[in-house]
């Protein structure tokens, strides 16, 4: 099966009931492996097991951004494409997207009280996700306020596109500003700066929050589709239904 | 008269006759700037320090609310329909639209910092500072919500939408213009440096501006 066969929505949905366990299984899995290595890494000489809470803020804030990321192909997808199923994508992506990054402002703060000695500052660094949330919220609102759900998916798209400046923006405000947020650990020239044993904990927890958001979008993929087809109907109960002029 | 010249002319003439835009959005900034010492008190000192800021955020937020003329009127009577149908390119079309926009609302505003500077204890250099970076500003100001009005263009309940869609773009000006216009009134940094960046803020966010406003209008257009 062709990956343009996809675009069918009731192809779609198949494939989605059928991998929805298997996802499911797999991302559970993947955290309990995630939090296991986490639970067994090494504490900070300086923060003890505080560092711990880095295993949830790094992962969020990597997919705050791969999310973002994965909305703007879909924009690019509707846009250009004309696919049927991107804007079904992009809209299913955006609130989990914005749940990443307040859980990445949130454990953030939290690990900045007793690290920094302040919930917030306003460095390059958290002021750009700040902004990054807000631009989620605003993305969010313009799919509400449009009515026909293909209008409202070509008026997002183009504010996705539009607000994925902020991607760099957000990966190198550490370096191009004097910020209180640490500088870049892992991506990098010349490799990771972080040791193994905090390394591989890291990676899992990412790659079972990548996980994580793979199988929640399916599944809102699937809500979305199923939710326009009940609006369909509707409008045409409404046009049928004796009392009206149809 | 090429039809460019043509829709230039005719947001011009409308605006000045009709009335409504730039007054009211000069009003608007006195409003706030006024607004303000209430709110923190009147130490002139403390004025002084932060009215690059406040006349800033007064114009950011005039510009704001003058937003909603540049498509409101045309889609509601239909000539919106005709530019788009006609031969002129979109973004041509959008870019004549906006530069009328911003002569008739951004420039007054730019014009009105030297009186508005008095009440925030500038003296005669930093408000020409703040001046010069509102005037290289305010084009960015202009265009970046050339997005968002295009966006809610058909929306009836469009409202406070645009606000939030434009507000969070418009943050790198605002940071730069405020950072320029200290940078002239107290160093240490070189005024150059912050105002370079505000100009290429403003030379990005034109031609980003057209092209994404023209796609979003004749995507949102039935």
């Amino acid at each position: 099966m062709a990956l343009i066969d996809l675009a069918n929505p009731s192809r779609f949905l198949a494939l989605a009931e059928r991998l929805l366990p298997y996802l499911i299984g797999l991302t559970v899995f993947a955290l309990a492996a995630g939090l296991y290595l986490a639970s067994g890494a090494p504490d900070d000489y300086q923060q003890g097991a505080t560092v711990k809470i880095m295993f949830i803020h790094v992962p969020s804030a990597w997919l705050s951004m791969l999310v973002w990321g994965v909305m703007s192909v879909a924009a690019l997808g509707t846009l250009v494409w004309r696919h049927p199923l991107a804007d079904v994508a992009a809209k299913a992506a955006a609130p989990i997207g914005a749940a990443f990054t307040l859980i990445c402002l949130v454990t953030g703060s939290l690990w900045g009280r007793p690290m920094w000695g302040t919930y917030w500052v306003w460095d390059a660094r958290l002021t750009s996700v700040l902004v990054l949330f807000l631009m989620y919220l605003g993305v969010i609102a313009l799919w509400r306020t449009v009515d026909d759900p293909s209008r409202a998916g070509r008026a997002a798209a183009i504010l996705t596109l539009v607000g994925a400046i902020n991607i760099p923006i957000i990966k190198w405000s550490v370096d191009w500003w004097n910020t209180l947020h640490q500088p870049a650990s892992v991506v990098k020239l010349g490799g990771p700066a972080i040791h193994p044993t905090i390394l591989v904990p890291l990676l899992t927890m990412a790659v079972a929050f990548a996980l994580l958001f793979f199988t929640l979008h399916v599944a809102a993929m699937r809500n979305e589709i199923l939710r326009r087809r009940v609006r369909s109907l509707m409008l045409l109960k409404a046009q049928i239904a004796p009392g009206s002029e149809a | 008269m090429n039809a460019l010249a043509a829709i230039f002319m005719r947001d011009i003439r409308l605006a000045v006759r009709v009335g409504g835009g730039g007054g009211i959005g000069v009003l608007f900034f006195l409003i706030v700037v006024v607004l303000m010492p209430f709110a923190i008190g009147p130490d002139m000192a403390l004025l002084g320090r932060i009215g690059p800021a406040i006349l800033w955020l007064g114009a950011l937020l005039a510009s704001l609310l003058t937003l909603e003329r540049l498509f409101a009127a045309d889609h509601e009577d239909g000539s919106l329909d005709l530019i788009l149908m006609s031969d002129t390119p979109l973004e041509l079309a959008v870019a004549a639209k906006a530069l009328a926009h911003w002569l008739t609302t951004g420039l007054p505003l730019v014009i009105a910092v030297p009186l508005l500077g008095l009440f925030m204890n500038l003296d005669g250099h930093a408000s020409a500072a703040v001046a010069l970076t509102l005037l290289a500003g305010t084009p960015a100001l202009t265009f970046i919500g050339l997005i968002g009005a295009a966006l809610s263009v058909a929306l009836r309940r469009g409202g406070l939408l645009l606000a939030v869609l434009v507000l969070p773009l418009t943050i790198p000006v605002l940071v730069f213009g405020v950072s320029a216009s200290n940078a002239a009134i107290v160093g240490p940094l070189p005024f150059g440096t912050p105002f370079t960046i505000l100009c290429a803020l403003t030379l990005t966010s034109v031609v980003i501006g057209i092209f994404a406003a023209a796609a979003a209008l004749r995507h949102g257009m039935e």
